[in-house]
């Protein structure tokens, strides 16, 4: 079959923009952007659930659009930016998503939270007014064990209104 | 750290791709969007040596539309696919698909030209592609060639790519006018891969049906076509009786596995229905087909 020995873990050094600065690192080749992200970069609030694209809890906007951090590896992420939900607030004041989560009571223990605001704010900058049926479907990517999801559905609802009012 | 140790490429070109595809042959994995790669990798159940990005090869994310067909570049995502205005008029059938999969935060990264590589035979595109009669181009050492989709399908999880060629299209005709389609699949929850599913395809002339294909998928080892069945059903007048009539060989046909989701009984008796349905519906779209 092979030649090849079990290749050694190489590393290369990647230079990403994460929440407007720029941040270089040397990262093992197989280390996923969730767990760069929060073990080399000190980013927690990107959560890691099931490490296989199912439960949501790692998503993040990369060049804007939502995505699993658990599926790609920082390397992949050279070069790219990435929003995280640490960039969101302005020191004490909340984001209008967050307001509205927090408004809605659109979380409990708050696991799942980051993930779901993240897709949230992917879905309102490309359409700020989407359909319920859109709602759902992006929600869908998510797994929430607390709430049972109608007051994460008013949150999002709530979301749109605070931004309609320029929030 | 999850994955086992490989050693990472990001090669710029599709030769450079290949090179390392000679060097490293079935010990090494192409990585597109990673939707499907990755969790493998995460739970080490795929150990390459070698893992081959090819998101920094520039052209691959193009689609292209001809007068009579639809040509996806290997790097192309599912989302561009759905939101793509010409072929959500010239083929809705690719869309329904695509929005069978995952959600969007999966469809922003998973790719079509990797569905139909990976070919799990629960998946839509594989089905939907075999369904169209789409072909998959390939590239390798010795140049490229092109596959029809029902050949490229072996077995489970196993397709007629070599270990040193790289896909690098697909190709879906566009069917004749006045076509109808229809994809209809069971799954336990939305974005889930189906458990069973089915995609007609049924174009009606003078009161009779002039061309059909019919594809059963989660039903075997790759998604499956039935041409004898198409071929009764060509020339017939449409109807419920006929189609059930089809549902039922198709049933007959089929020898699904049990595993952990459903019986293979399950499957079977669901997969008449879906195919029943699927008939119907397409025909409902069909130019002429209405009743």
């Amino acid at each position: 079959m092979t030649t090849e020995a079990r290749p050694q873990a190489t590393e290369r050094t990647i230079s990403v923009v994460v929440n407007g600065e720029r941040r270089s690192a040397t990262v093992l080749d197989r280390k996923t952007l969730a767990d760069f992200l929060r073990e080399d970069l000190e980013l927690t609030g990107t959560h890691v659930g099931c490490e296989h694209g199912v439960c949501g809890a790692c998503t993040l906007l990369l060049n804007g659009r939502a995505v699993r951090s658990c599926l790609l590896l920082a390397v992949q992420a050279d070069g790219q930016e990435i929003q995280t939900i640490e960039g969101l607030a302005k020191g004490d004041e909340l984001h209008s998503i967050q307001q509205a989560f927090w408004e809605e009571h659109g979380l409990q223990c708050g696991y799942c939270t980051g993930g779901i605001i993240m897709s949230t704010l992917a879905m309102l900058e490309d359409n700020p007014h989407p359909s319920d049926e859109e709602i759902y479907e992006v929600l869908g990517g998510h797994l929430c064990r607390c709430t049972g999801y109608e007051d994460i559905f008013k949150s999002v609802k709530r979301a749109i209104e605070l931004r309609g009012q320029g929030r | 750290m999850k994955p086992a140790p490989f050693t990472y490429f990001a090669p710029t070109s599709i030769e450079e791709t290949i090179g390392l595809l000679q060097r490293y042959g079935d010990e090494a994995k192409i990585l597109a969007g990673g939707q499907s790669l990755v969790p493998l990798l995460n739970m080490r159940l795929a150990r390459p040596t070698a893992l081959i990005d090819i998101n920094r090869i520039p052209r691959l994310d193009e689609i292209v539309t001809e007068d009579d067909a639809i040509v996806v570049g290997a790097r192309v995502t599912e989302r561009q696919l759905e939101r793509h205005p010409v072929v959500a008029e010239r083929l809705p059938l690719l869309v329904a698909l695509v929005k069978l999969i995952g959600h969007p935060q999966i469809r922003n990264r998973g790719t079509v030209c990797g569905s139909i590589a990976h070919g799990d035979p629960s998946a839509e595109l594989p089905a939907g592609a075999l369904a169209l009669d789409a072909t998959v181009t390939v590239t390798g050492p010795t140049g490229e060639r092109t596959i029809a989709v029902d050949d490229f399908y072996l077995g489970y999880l196993a397709t007629a790519l070599a270990g040193d060629e790289m896909m690098t299209q697909v190709r879906f005709p566009i069917p004749a006018a006045g076509t109808g389609w229809s994809v209809q699949e069971v799954a336990r929850r939305h974005g889930d891969f189906a458990l069973v599913g089915a995609v007609a395809l049924v174009r009606v002339e003078g009161g009779r049906i002039a061309a059909t294909n019919v594809v059963s998928f989660g039903t075997g080892g790759r998604p499956l076509r039935f041409p004898e069945v198409e071929a009764k059903l060509v020339g017939s007048v449409p109807g419920e009786a006929l189609f059930s009539e089809a549902a039922e060989a198709i049933t007959e046909l089929l020898d699904p596995d049990d595993d952990v989701h459903a019986s293979a009984a399950y499957r079977r008796q669901v997969a008449g229905v879906l195919v029943r349905r699927a008939l119907e519906e397409a025909l409902r779209r069909c130019e002429g087909g209405s009743r």
